[in-house]
């Protein structure tokens, strides 16, 4: 697979990313650091060992007039695309992001707006190509309005709906969408935040989004577990969701 | 950054309340810390931030392979790459990590930080012997390398000096060149003690890697039994023609109660340890997985132990100097009554460079104790009698040893604290174990 990934520096990106270097794929990333990037390729050239080089380019979600280069080069180097990944987003609690609105708009235009029209990009360009994988990390967060996460979730929530849209409308035509539904994982983003139950690693959460974008699984939750505490947490009344804490 | 809990832990259950921080950027989080933690194999207090610091960077995250010359071997990594990632890696390169503990989810900090040693210090010495360089955050908050050329005085101190002399932020080691991905093994009984010392110095002459396993709870003329085991890496036309696939592993889900493990079921499992092993010599090739690191089959194994949880007591004896030291110390832990699951004994080559370093010549024993009301007192009679042999503790391990007998065996800690001193001027690097052991002020 020839794969384009925005986001692969850090988390779980990273260890997926790791895995498709390891069984032979050929990446190209994309990122905001230039140094992170280099540092992120040379790590994945190393664990591939198979002497083939991954390239790299600037692009940040901040900046969506960079989103058309940032993918030409990608699709040039590889010479053609058959998957983009989209790992990259922020995170922010709930209280800081109602303190401060200009964080609160950052994290709306990252984690929604940005993302959608860097999609929109790379699904105009895998349809041109005949068809390809768009796996994209939404987030739990975006199942239910809740007290936690009311800005952040309306953002997932909205990028969630947007895939599951592409998945109806472009399948038939060959872009296959993956929605990635995390709930819990122990990344660097998981800022301030005591570990619940069912917290995944991003090494095992990464094989599981890797035979999901094998297979061209719609939606996933992961760990698999969360696809049940959702299942439940969709169905509590509002009554019950106005008063408990999460 | 991710914050794991209110408490930190490490692998005997010793806690401190504290949070350990996470992050792939290491440099940012270890600025102005106290200590840097790897994954918590330490089973003690090493890794414990001291009692008046409430949070602790962990290099977990930080884990990138930042170079590697396939010619040389020589690697260069951040801290947090674990052992078992680079032997995943480059097992089937035909190169692998110099020195193995006995569990392959060490980092590579945590491995220099306690100048680990594994079943072949009788001939490749400690890892510290296969380190090119270190990329330390020193005290100061600045950013040094070090090596024997370079800064070398901190160099010497890091290795085995437990995350007190400064942040590891990068690892240059020098991987083995290996024939082949597979280990050739073989194990055979032994009766007693003066037999496995004479067994295992004739198995050094010949074998790379070699350990024992003893029933510590045998006594009498079978004080001291247990099984040999020797080995070396397979030549390419004995072995299996693919790469070993790492290992499944089965998981003890929660702390079993504290009963599950008394001096009767670890007696029974003992014996029969001992008796399920053939009279014969077992030979054969092994997963280098079942051979290094037995115990990573059974992830959390250390939950056996129940709430209150276990240590090891690991000392060195200069058998030579002190014929019968291991005997006399095999009889004080009988005394203590309390039992030990495992018993490993190995004996050690010559002193590395590390300046608080663990091994020297002579025999090693470590031996699991459970947590109960006396083992601090068993502790205690166990380290009157490596003090009176002329042996040493191995601080990873260590959990409950008390300072004055520490300082009265060790006798390379001035040295010690000279360069501490030197890079550290204001006493801002410390740990739960170097406020109880070292005095540290809080
Ligand atoms: C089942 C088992 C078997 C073992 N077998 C062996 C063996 O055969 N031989 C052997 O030598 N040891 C053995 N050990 C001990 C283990 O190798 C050491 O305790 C090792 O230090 C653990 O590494 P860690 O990454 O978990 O570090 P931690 O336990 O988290 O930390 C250990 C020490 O290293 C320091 N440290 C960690 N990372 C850094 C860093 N980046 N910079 C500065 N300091 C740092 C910490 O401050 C602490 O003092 C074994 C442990 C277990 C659980
Ligand atoms: N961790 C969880 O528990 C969890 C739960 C639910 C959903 N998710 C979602 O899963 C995805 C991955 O999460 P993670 O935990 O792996 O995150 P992470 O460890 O914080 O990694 C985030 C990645 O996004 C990149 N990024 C951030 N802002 C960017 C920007 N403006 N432009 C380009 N790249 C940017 C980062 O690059 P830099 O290196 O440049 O910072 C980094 O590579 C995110 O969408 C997150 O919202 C995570």
């Amino acid at each position: 697979m020839r794969v384009v990934a925005l986001g692969a520096t850090r988390g779980m990106g990273r260890s997926l990313t790791r895995l498709m270097a390891e069984r032979g794929d050929r990446l190209f990333l994309l990122g905001r650091d230039p140094e992170e990037l280099a540092k992120a390729a040379r790590d994945l050239e190393i664990r591939a060992g198979n002497d083939l080089q991954i390239g790299s380019a600037h692009c940040d979600l901040e900046d969506p007039d960079g989103f058309t280069g940032a993918l030409d080069r990608a699709a040039a180097t590889l010479g053609g695309l058959d998957g983009v990944i989209v790992t990259a987003g922020i995170f922010a609690t709930q209280e800081a992001l109602e303190q401060d609105p200009a964080a609160a708009r950052r994290l709306l235009e990252v984690d929604f707006v940005r993302t959608v029209e860097f999609c929109e990009e790379a699904r105009r360009r895998l349809l041109t190509g005949g068809g390809g994988t768009l796996c994209v990390f939404s987030s739990v967060a975006g199942e239910r309005g809740r007290k936690p996460v009311v800005l952040y979730g309306a953002a997932k929530a909205g990028l969630t709906r947007y895939l599951e849209g592409l998945d109806h409308k472009f399948r038939g035509q060959g872009l296959v969408t993956v929605c990635v539904k995390p709930g819990f994982v122990r990344t660097g983003m998981t800022a301030g935040l005591s570990a619940p139950p069912f917290a995944g690693e991003p090494d095992a959460v990464a094989r599981q989004v890797l035979s999901a974008i094998d297979r061209g699984t719609p939606v996933i939750y992961v760990p698999g577990a969360w696809r049940w505490i959702m299942l439940m947490i969709r169905s509590l009344p509002r009554a019950v969701m106005r008063r408990v804490g999460f | 950054m991710a914050f794991l809990g209110n408490t930190v832990r490490g692998w005997g259950g010793t806690q401190a309340a504290g949070r350990e921080i996470r992050s792939e950027d290491l440099p940012a989080i270890t600025r102005g810390a106290s200590l840097t933690r790897g994954l918590g194999r330490s089973y003690g207090d090493s890794s414990l931030p001291a009692p008046d610091v409430s949070s602790i960077p962990g290099s977990a995250l930080a884990n990138r392979i930042l170079s590697f010359d396939a010619g040389a071997g020589v690697l260069r990594a951040e801290a947090g790459l674990t052992i078992g990632e680079i032997q995943r890696l480059f097992l089937p390169r035909k190169w692998s990590f110099p020195v193995l503990p006995g569990t392959q989810f060490v980092t590579l900090g945590g491995a220099v930080a306690a100048d680990i040693h594994g079943k072949n210090h009788h001939v490749d010495g400690t890892i510290g012997s296969h380190v090119r360089a270190l990329t330390l955050r020193t005290a100061d908050d600045s950013v040094v390398e070090s090596s024997r050329e370079e800064n070398e005085d901190i160099f010497r101190a890091t290795l085995g000096g437990m995350g007190l002399t400064g942040h590891v932020l990068e690892v240059e080691v020098a991987l083995k060149r290996i024939p082949s991905p597979w280990i050739w093994a073989e194990s055979e009984r032994v009766p007693n003690l003066d037999e496995f010392i004479r067994s295992l110095a004739e198995a050094a002459r010949d074998w790379p890697y070699t350990v024992g396993w003893m029933d510590a709870l045998a006594q009498g003329g079978d004080l001291g039994r247990g099984i040999l085991m020797r080995g070396r890496w397979a030549e390419p036309a004995e072995a299996p023609v693919h790469p070993p696939r790492p290992k499944p592993r089965v998981t003890v889900p929660f702390r079993l109660p504290g009963w599950t493990l008394n001096s009767f079921s670890m007696r029974a499992f003992n014996a029969l340890y001992f008796r399920r092993h053939p009279n014969r010599t077992k030979r054969g090739i092994v997963h280098p997985e079942s051979f290094f690191h037995p115990l990573d089959a059974v992830r959390h194994w250390n939950r056996v132990y129940g709430r209150r949880g276990f240590t090891q007591h690991q000392c060195v004896l200069p058998e030579t100097e002190s014929p019968g030291a291991t005997r006399r110390y095999l009889e004080a832990l009988a005394r203590g009554r309390l039992g030990s699951f495992l018993c490993v004994i190995k004996d050690c080559g010559p002193e590395g460079e590390g300046l608080l370093s663990f091994p020297r010549p002579g025999i090693s024993i470590a031996v699991d104790l459970p947590m109960r009301s006396r083992t601090q007192e068993i502790i205690d009679e166990l380290n009157e009698r490596v003090l009176a042999e002329g042996g040493r503790i191995y601080l990873a391990k260590d959990a409950l040893s008390r300072r004055e007998h520490f300082q009265a065996m060790e006798g390379r800690l001035d040295a010690f604290r000279i360069i501490r001193k030197r890079w550290d001027p204001a006493g801002r690097l410390k740990s739960a174990q170097s406020v109880r052991l070292l005095g540290d002020p809080v």
